[in-house]
């Protein structure tokens, strides 16, 4: 008898495996190598701070202290960053039907660098406006690349949103390479941005999380209809979906996403490609799969990037932006490797 | 069932499609033959409401422009010519993606959506294929399987563009029986587009000839298979006799035209 044939899903263990890997990074990144204290202090101490009652983990307060005002807010955002890069790199794959797609496909990336660098240049002295200007640049690149596409070719087509991606980003990095031109002395901190950081404290995290909340809600809730958009427009009509629409929710959630990340935490790149990927490899490749293992690989994997960030150079501290590339590129290459199928 | 009158389509600067009518009713099956380009595919997507075309459409009294698109998709159910398979999706989901049109926008499919995708994927013989994916297929699995789509939307009319085009003899069969079952037990209505002119007068009821994107014969399938029909329009030396149940039976001719 043949296995009983089930759509696919997430399936619970699956889910459970994800999460307890996302927990064990999380670990990993609130001890950060300390040598005096233990594992299950910090255990002990997480479940201290949580509302049921009080646990004593046996930690000074300095110790406490810098476990909750430094390290905690700091794996807390990198795994929100990590989690929404990677789902809104799965969305955008899913929205063009191209593995290789990644959130800043559509200018979010150029928006916020050249809005990141204006701010930086006009508003030396106020380091709170980044953020700011790092969501409404994003959000900016997105929608000139999406009234672009739109207006230049048939309404909702994904070639031409992608060329129209492809133009938008290359125009506004023009103007931001040439604002950095004129204000050399910036450069560092624009670099410094652009690679990425995740440690911005409680404020950042809070900053990030409504954003955050809303758009994974909305994107894990259309994993069926991007399953559905995969087999193209005109099918997908015959189908009775009007892929434009779902194409433009999706789109939104996941720019929303990408913009909320790089507002927290710069640029950081190959999250949003990886980590989609790992899933489809090692889960499935239905949407109602990928993207909710990709939320909470993501996590784990910045989570991950950021402790290694942190200790390989210690006390210096890497961009968490150079970690991802560096360490990502070649698990990604050794994933592909042991998921080899014969491709013809 | 199907009345649809006077029918143009333009693509880019051509006119594919010029003031073709076609009337199908209740349970019948409609066979739509043509030379390459005729205008066979254009229809059907027409029909579907895929491509902007001029003329009236009714489907089931009702004019095809105003079906809201998931009443259409349950109304209709389409397959493809060239389908886009998504290579790493499996089977099942992929036959699932049928229900699409009874599934709530964010909802998950039911039970019985499981159940119906099932029950057509066994009568289609994939029932031990469920849990491959798309892309591992042969051509003919592959097209069953967009075949086990179209039938999974459960819809009363069914448009099959070449559904048998990469099927061998026993599979060709097979599904042209089905989908004749279906009709007779269901009263489905049919229309496909075929280029086997023999299989295509032995299922269908009625046949509709276009050639450059006009309807030149439309009626039974022994009056519109003529030699001198078929010779003129596809360019073919051919023989046509009838068949042992009346129906005429097409042989090519070697050494022409
Ligand atoms: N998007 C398009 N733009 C311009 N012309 C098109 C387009 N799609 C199809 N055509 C043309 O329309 C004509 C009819 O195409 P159609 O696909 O309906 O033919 P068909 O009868 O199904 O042919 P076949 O037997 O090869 O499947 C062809 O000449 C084709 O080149
Ligand atoms: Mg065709």
């Amino acid at each position: 008898m043949v296995t009983r044939a089930r759509p696919s899903r997430a399936r619970p263990l699956w889910v459970a495996c994800a999460l307890g890997v996302l927990a064990a990074s999380m670990l990993a990144g609130l001890l950060d190598g300390a040598a005096d204290i233990s594992p299950w202090q910090v255990v002990l101490q997480v479940a201290d701070w949580l509302p049921f009652g009080h646990v004593d983990s046996g930690l000074a307060p300095v110790e406490q202290g810098l476990l909750f005002e430094l390290r905690l807010p700091r794996v807390l955002v990198a795994a929100v960053v990590g989690g929404l890069l990677a789902v809104a790199g799965a969305a955008y794959q899913g929205v063009f039907r191209n593995p290789l797609a990644d959130p800043y496909l559509l200018g979010a990336a150029a928006g916020a660098g050249l809005a990141t660098t204006a701010a930086i240049v006009l508003l030396p002295s106020s380091a709170a406006s980044i953020p700011l200007a790092a969501f409404v640049g994003a959000l900016g690149g997105v929608f000139l690349a999406y009234t672009l596409g739109n207006t230049a070719g048939r309404a909702g087509g994904t070639a031409t949103l992608v060329l129209a991606g492809v133009a938008v980003t290359s125009f506004l990095t023009a103007i931001q390479t040439f604002v950095q031109q004129f204000n050399v002395e910036e450069l560092q901190r624009v670099y410094a941005w652009i690679l990425g950081d995740v440690g911005g404290g409680w404020e950042q995290l809070w900053l990030v999380l409504p954003y955050a909340a809303v758009s994974s809600v909305v994107l894990l809730l259309h994993g069926r209809m991007l399953d559905v958009l995969s087999v193209g427009d005109e099918e997908a009509a015959g189908l009775g979906v009007r892929a434009a629409r779902v194409r433009f929710t999706v789109l939104l959630a996941a720019s929303l996403a990408t913009a909320a990340a790089v507002a927290v935490s710069g640029l950081i790149g190959f999250v949003g490609i990886v980590v989609p990927h790992v899933v489809r490899r090692l889960a499935g490749g239905s949407y109602r799969i990928v993207l909710p293992l990709s939320l909470i690989g993501g996590a784990a994997f910045l989570v991950l990037a950021d402790l290694v960030a942190r200790t390989v150079l210690a006390p210096a501290e890497l961009p968490i932006g150079v970690v991802t590339m560096f360490v990502g590129a070649p698990f990604f290459v050794g994933v592909l490797r042991m998921t080899r199928r014969a491709v013809t | 069932m199907i009345r649809a009158q006077d029918v143009s389509v333009r693509l880019g600067e051509r006119e594919v499609l010029s003031g073709v009518g076609l009337h199908v009713r209740r349970g019948e099956w409609t066979a739509v033959i043509g030379p390459n380009g005729a205008g066979k595919s254009t229809l059907l997507k027409a029909l579907m409401g895929l491509v902007r075309h001029r003329g009236e459409i009714l489907l089931d009294s009702r004019p095809a422009a105003t079906l809201k698109p998931r009443a259409r998709a349950r109304l209709v159910a389409y397959a493809p010519q060239a389908p886009a398979l998504p290579p790493e999706m499996t089977v099942f989901d992929y036959a699932l993606l049928g229900r699409t049109p009874y599934i709530p926008y964010l909802g998950r499919e039911s039970a019985h959506d499981r159940e119906v995708t099932e029950s057509v994927l066994d009568r289609l013989d994939l029932g031990e294929l469920a849990m491959r994916r798309v892309g591992e297929l042969s051509g003919g699995e592959r097209q069953r399987v967009v075949l086990a789509r179209a039938l999974a939307q459960e819809a009363p009319v069914l448009l099959l563009d070449e559904p048998t085009t990469a099927l061998d003899l026993g599979h060709q069969q097979q599904v042209l029986e089905l989908v004749d079952r279906l009709r007779r037990a269901d009263g489905l209505t049919v229309v496909t587009t075929l280029h086997d002119l023999t299989v295509a007068g032995l299922y269908a009821d009625a046949l509709l000839l276009l050639a450059g994107g006009r309807a030149v014969a439309a009626g039974e399938p022994s009056q519109v298979l003529t030699e001198e029909a078929v010779g003129r329009h596809f360019d073919a030396h051919v023989k046509i006799e009838p068949g042992p149940d009346g129906r005429p039976v097409v042989h090519l001719v070697r050494g022409g035209p």
